[in-house]
């Protein structure tokens, strides 16, 4: 080593004495750690996680079943043998609240990271490539941001009511990705002018590669944080349409076919409306509050990260 | 900067029209206007069903492209958005509709943008003090919330309030009062009164957006180094943030109306929906009920045409705000 | 103007200490710092980054943030101003202390005019001003420091400013009240060193104008050595040193500050000597440290500098016996005394490295390995959002010829937007050229074929200047600088120790292959980002300004290792840089560029020695000597005004505008200079494009 400078012994000395006993951190770990140290995370992702848990499991825990007719209780109010009360023909609204809250569940589960999926592909293709195919992407997006997703929705519903509720599933992905592929877009963008980006395209390294290293993982925790952040987005969708009747039809149910059967009476029997919505502003508040925690320990450019 | 206007008009005009035509097609590949008169006893003759049905310009058995000629050539030489299945002109319906639901989009709007720019201006320079959480809590909770839900739970408080006090303090359904007595300010008070909860319902959801976003704008302007430098002129913090740190953060906003307008087009029109308002948004609905292709497709008109304004509002306001981009 | 040694003092800063709780670890940003800047005087502050330089004149402005905690004593003219409240302070701020910030951009806010803000200044302290008279002084503040057409730049944004104007008005800014101290942070390092010269000169006369005490702060002792009275050094949160100017840079007492002199390539000293590297890097400011923070980087360190840190105290070094407060020379070092009187030598506490072996040397036969032939690129500068239409073309390389000898470097130097980044892009990219030739080994890359290009890629690799952002923060170095091997699909076995050869190579522990970027100092870094360029075995490394992101000690230590590289592995280099005496340093011939063509080219002890070109003399003139003495005799060339824009139409000499030598010649040759664009000629044994050089004696230096 008669070549080696001093400033990397010296400086490599006291840090390995350091942190010896540590294995080099990943920055996923870190920001694992970051995320999870903050409460904002922890409520958002332990809620949301006892909701997913309680819709499927509930149910089975509970002597109503989602079919069952009290004769008995005709428009109750909530007791302990109906805990959030029973519907005009005696159905058990607790159950009927957690079933429903398993469609929507369902559909923000997929929709919000199918979303993000598009997003990440329109986005990082246009970034990358650049040229034509951006131009090309940048206006469909545009176009597509005239008209509202709601109402392209509700006139498309024809098409998805006759089809089963899955059909919407896709198409509230197919109107979900627009803004957010723009955001990826720039920064795939400001991503492929950074330097290491640059030498690996001096170094010979083909284009796919340098987006399969380097882009990709850069982008991927921008679409961690709006996959969680499209889960409650399209609950919402979804309640607002099925509550018009333009989304899940029945038999099928969720929050927002159960909210609309119940709003009519709301005036007079509260809680056909008051649970279900409560449990609904709860699912989604806890899927913001994850994904905006998330936010701040993934992007520097966050304002939790700055003064 | 009337170049930079002019050529962003040209292309929301464009985007526009292209928007309305694919509308027009997607619209007439959707909706079945000839189901409604099937399964009908004694069945309708086809031929009237032909007749009903190139009277709106919608017989499936003209080719597609020719229906949208039509219906484009109609628009163009005589402003006619074609007749509606209720047989009334859809141009017409429209304009009356419009008023309605223009009048809640503009309060809406307006209300929303100014106190949500000042809730987050405030929120920011209290970062995570009480008022601070309670502004974020309060917006997430907002946002999580579906505007039908607000709506609802509105008319419940409302109609509590109205049993306690014994009489009707608040109404909230219709725009008036049908068949109320009165003069000019009886009429004009009843009005008020119906507008009241429609729009809160709209504005809430409005102020938890903008306070979201103006916050976040403000948290970067608020560590930027010509705040550092009104400061070092002989500013307060509070004094340099308001004058230089708002006026910068005011900027992003104006992106952000364009962006958010399509959402308060959606929270307005299930605001209407949901306190039966005779608005356009009403109409949408109906008009996909109805299979009523002309209606819908005058909606999607309507629709674009508030989409290319408020674009170029916030186009005019970017510029009025950042002197970067008058070229 | 009263004498500095003998006035009242202005400021007085006492134990002054700063920490910033950060989330459990607080960072003990200042610790215990005391200076006092007395009427009139100019202090420089002179730390690298993180010694806590900018964070103390911060809290003297009281710009800390809100959960910054401050202790000790700030007086200012004798009232103390640690535990007023922003509003009281806001009376003080812009009247009696002004301030200078680093970035001119971001410095002022963009929605207002340089007017309003000037005017805003004024009116905020003398609530009696019009707003018409506030516009009107702040036309006349504009004249002082030299804004051309001050009526109508008053009505500017900032954005229309170049960045030397922007710090003028900022410095019109600060003097807009007549402040009795102006305390100026960094605030030439963001500006080129022909505006760097020009700023320096404003803030000289600003200083005159308002007769204020001046606080000056940066990391370049060049710049504190032409201007400051009396200089305090800083390092890890302390002042270590302070002494007059002049006592500062001959006898300094702190060994950090010796090794700091020693570590910088100077204009003004030898060539060929080498750099003496400064070792390590500074202490964690996480950590409150026990003994001298230095001890770890110090040579003459002994078991003592590790009980308790040493206090700043006057050392008496034997030459001024009368020592009266300012004229003192203070230290923070046990064994001051023994530097002091000689029994410790400076030469010998920091010795310069030894030269690489002569057998380790490897052969070079002469033979051209890049040779660019009159390379042109122009961008379309394109207006419009929705129909971009082209309005103009912006030259950004116009020309340019130039050729790299196998063993040998060219350094490449120019102010920001002279195109030299876009000529090694154009080099880099291997690609066919708008215009002209480029000939890599004798391969014209015109000609290449894709996976022709590809095998040439490992002839020709580059090292960035943001050694963070040029490595992927989410691979380990290993991976990093196995990199390029993986295009030419080497088995994992061999990567892995090909890596840990590089490793060794750059002088870091192969053992360090397992760990992430962020683990590593800036050096360190920079040494990863040369291993990744060397593991392919190219011929040719360009270094685009491979340690201008580095603090200065550490800059040593990579300018050595690429110059053993070098020698080693008969390497050629291209390097890039805006830092004429590490180039001077480092390349043995120099292309000096300005708005995309090379105005002087040859080799490098001629040009420094005897620049001909008039753009080359004042470049040479503006670059700060960390040497009081040299630096206050010498005369400058100042240049006036900024870099034009590349975009317009070329007729003639393009540096005209600017040109101190064209301001002096008869109308005939100046119609010459107007007329003819001047091509590159041979004169003195290098190439030089100017019509009049043989005329340069003319120009008073």
């Amino acid at each position: 080593m008669a070549l080696t400078d001093p400033t990397t012994l010296t400086v490599g000395e006291p840090e390995t004495m350091r942190e010896a006993p540590k294995r080099p951190q990943s920055r996923g770990r870190t920001i694992l750690r970051k995320v999870l140290a903050t409460k904002r995370a922890r409520i958002g992702g332990g809620v949301l996680l006892f909701i997913i848990l309680w819709a499927f499991v509930g149910p089975l825990l509970y002597p109503w079943s989602f079919t069952d007719q009290d004769g008995l209780a005709f428009s109750q109010p909530p007791s302990p043998s109906h805990w959030f009360g029973t519907n005009n023909i005696g159905q058990d609204v607790y159950v009927q609240t957690l079933v429903g809250l398993q469609k929507s569940l369902v559909i923000g589960l997929i929709v919000g990271p199918a979303a993000a999926i598009i997003a990440g592909l329109v986005g990082a293709i246009a970034g990358y490539v650049g040229g034509v195919w951006d131009k090309v992407i940048v206006w469909v997006i545009d176009l597509l941001l005239v008209i509202p997703g709601f109402f392209l929705l509700v006139l498309l519903s024809p098409v998805f009511k006759s089809l089963s509720w899955l059909a919407l599933v896709v198409f509230l992905a197919i109107f979900g990705w627009m803004v957010l592929a723009r955001v990826i877009r720039g920064q795939t963008m400001s991503l492929r002018e950074r330097e290491y980006v640059k030498a690996a395209r001096f170094m010979g390294v083909p284009g796919f590669t340098i987006v399969r290293r380097h882009i990709i993982p850069n982008v991927a925790s921008l679409l961690i944080i709006d996959a969680t952040l499209g889960i409650g987005a399209a609950i919402l969708s979804e309640t607002t349409l099925s509550f018009f009747g333009f989304g899940v039809q029945a038999p099928d149910v969720s929050l927002g076919t159960l909210l609309a059967a119940g709003a009519s009476a709301a005036v007079t029997r509260p809680w056909l409306f008051v649970f279900p919505a409560g449990i609904l502003v709860i699912t989604v508040l806890a899927s913001s509050l994850l994904g905006d925690s998330l936010r701040d320990a993934i992007d520097p450019t966050s304002g939790a990260n700055r003064d | 900067m009337i170049g930079f206007i002019a050529r962003r008009l040209v292309n929301y005009l464009f985007l526009s029209a292209i928007a309305t035509m694919l509308g027009y097609v997607l619209v007439s590949m959707t909706l079945q206007p000839a189901a409604r008169f099937l399964g009908k006893n004694p069945p309708v003759p086809q031929s009237s069903i032909d007749l009903a049905l190139d009277k709106m310009g919608v017989n499936p058995n003209v080719p597609l492209l020719e229906r949208l000629w039509d219906w484009v050539v109609q628009l163009v030489t005589t402003g006619s958005l074609g007749v509606s299945t209720r047989g009334t002109q859809v141009t017409a319906d429209i304009i009356e509709r419009s008023g309605t639901s223009l009048r809640l989009l503009i309060i809406g709007t307006i209300l929303g943008a100014v106190i949500g720019v000042a809730l987050g201006v405030w929120g920011a320079v209290r970062q995570y003090r009480a008022s601070d959480q309670i502004i974020t809590y309060s917006s997430f909770t907002i946002l999580a919330t579906p505007v039908f839900v607000i709506g609802v739970v509105l008319m419940i408080l409302a109609t509590s309030l109205n049993q306690a006090v014994g009489t009707n303090v608040i109404n909230f359904t219709g725009e008036y009062t049908a068949g109320l007595q009165g003069g000019f300010w009886t009429q004009f008070g009843d009005r008020i009164m119906h507008l009241l909860l429609p729009t809160i319902t709209l504005t809430v959801g409005a102020v938890a957006s903008y306070s979201r976003y103006q916050r976040s704008a403000m948290l970067d302007v608020m560590s930027a180094d010509y705040i550092r430098t009104a400061r070092s002129k002989g500013r307060t913090r509070g004094s340099a943030i308001i004058r230089h740190g708002v006026r910068v953060a005011l900027i992003p906003m104006s992106t952000f109306f364009a962006y958010s307008f399509g959402l308060i087009l959606t929270g307005a029109s299930v605001t209407e929906n949901v306190f039966s308002w005779h608005g356009m948004g009403e109409y949408l609905l109906t008009s996909v009920s109805n299979a009523d292709i002309n209606a819908a497709t005058g909606t999607i008109l309507f629709t674009s045409i508030l989409v290319l304004i408020a674009g170029t509002l916030s186009d005019v306001i970017y510029a009025a705000l950042d002197p970067r981009v008058r070229v | 103007m009263t004498d500095p040694s003998t006035a009242q003092p202005i400021l007085q800063v006492q134990d002054l200490s700063v920490t910033f709780p950060n989330a459990g670890t607080p960072v003990h940003a200042v610790r215990g710092v005391s200076y006092e800047v007395r009427r009139g005087e100019f202090l420089g502050i002179v730390g690298e980054s993180g010694s806590g330089k900018s964070v103390s004149s911060m809290a003297v402005m009281g710009l800390l943030p809100t959960n910054a905690q401050v202790t000790g004593s700030i007086r200012y003219d004798g009232t103390e101003l640690l535990g007023q409240s922003d509003r009281e302070l806001s009376r003080i701020r812009g009247r009696d202390i002004a301030m200078i910030f680093q970035d001119p951009l971001s410095a002022l806010t963009p929605v207002y005019t340089i007017g309003q803000q000037i005017a805003e200044g004024l009116r905020l302290h003398d609530s009696a001003l019009s707003q018409r008279a506030a516009e009107a002084r702040a036309v006349e503040l504009l004249k002082i420091v030299g804004i051309p057409n001050a009526e109508r730049r008053a009505k500017s944004f900032p954005h229309e400013f170049s960045g030397g104007m922007r710090q003028r008005a900022m410095i019109a800014i600060a003097i807009a009240n007549d402040p009795q101290l102006i305390i100026a942070d960094e605030p030439t390092t963001a500006l080129d060193v022909t505006i760097q010269a020009q700023i320096l000169e404003v803030l000289q006369e600003a200083k005159d104008i308002t007769g204020a005490a001046v606080v000056l702060i940066t990391h370049d002792l060049g710049v504190v050595a032409g201007n400051a009275d009396r200089v305090a050094v800083m390092y890890a949160g302390r002042i270590v040193e302070t002494a007059p100017v002049v006592p500062l840079f001959r006898e300094p007492l702190m060994p950090y500050t010796i090794g700091l002199l020693r570590s910088m390539p100077n204009m003004a000293a030898n060539q060929q000597e080498r750099l003496v590297p400064l070792e390590g890097r500074p202490p964690l400011l996480t950590q409150v440290p026990t003994g001298c923070p230095f001890a770890p980087r110090c040579p003459i360190a002994v078991a003592a500098c590790l009980d308790g840190e040493p206090a700043l105290r006057p050392i008496l070094d034997g030459h001024i016996d009368d020592v009266s407060a300012t004229l003192q020379h203070t230290a923070a070092c046990i064994r001051a005394e023994e530097i002091a009187d000689g029994s410790l030598r400076r030469p010998e506490i920091f010795p310069r490295p030894d030269e690489v072996p002569e057998e380790l040397v490897a052969e070079v036969a002469p033979e051209t390995v890049l040779d660019v032939r009159d390379l042109k690129r122009a961008f379309p500068l394109t207006k419009g959002v929705v129909f971009r239409r082209t309005i103009g073309t912006v030259r950004a390389v116009d020309g340019v010829s130039f050729s790299v000898q196998r063993g040998r470097t060219l350094g490449l130097v120019g102010e920001s937007g002279c195109g030299k980044t876009t000529t090694i892009m154009e080099i880099l990219e291997l690609a066919k050229t708008q215009s002209g030739s480029i000939h890599v080994n004798g391969v014209d890359t015109a000609t290449l074929s894709k996976p022709d290009r590809r095998t040439l890629r490992s002839d020709i690799q580059v090292v960035f200047q943001d050694p963070m952002a040029s490595l992927d923060p989410r691979m380990t170095i290993e991976d990093i600088i196995g990199e390029p091997l993986t295009v030419h699909h080497v088995a994992p076995a061999e990567i892995r120790e090909r890596v840990a050869a590089m490793l060794e190579l750059v002088g870091l522990e192969p053992s360090f292959a397992g760990r992430y970027p962020h683990e590593f100092s800036g050096g360190q870094r920079q040494r990863i980002g040369i291993a990744r360029a060397l593991v392919v075995e190219p011929k040719i490394l360009v270094l685009d300004e491979p340690v201008s992101a580095l603090d200065v000690s550490v800059q040593a230590g990579v300018i050595n290792l690429l110059e053993d590289l070098k020698q080693r592995l008969g390497l050629s280099y291209l390097f890039v840089a805006h830092d004429l005496a590490v180039v001077r340093h480092i390349a043995d011939d120099v292309a000096v560029m300005y708005l995309g063509r090379i105005v002087e080219y040859g080799p490098s002890e001629e040009i420094f020695a005897n620049p001909r070109h008039p753009y080359t003399q004042a470049l040479l003139s503006a670059v700060p000597v960390p040497d009081p003495e040299i630096e206050r005799s010498r005369r400058r060339i100042l240049l006036d005004g900024d870099l034009p824009s590349p975009s317009d139409e070329r007729v003639g000499c393009s540096f005209r505008s600017r040109c101190p030598l064209f301001q002096l010649l008869p109308p005939e040759k100046q119609a010459v200079c107007e007329q003819d664009d001047p091509r590159e000629r041979p004169l003195d044994g290098r190439l030089v494009a100017c019509h009049h050089a043989e005329s340069d004696r003319l120009i008073p230096a």
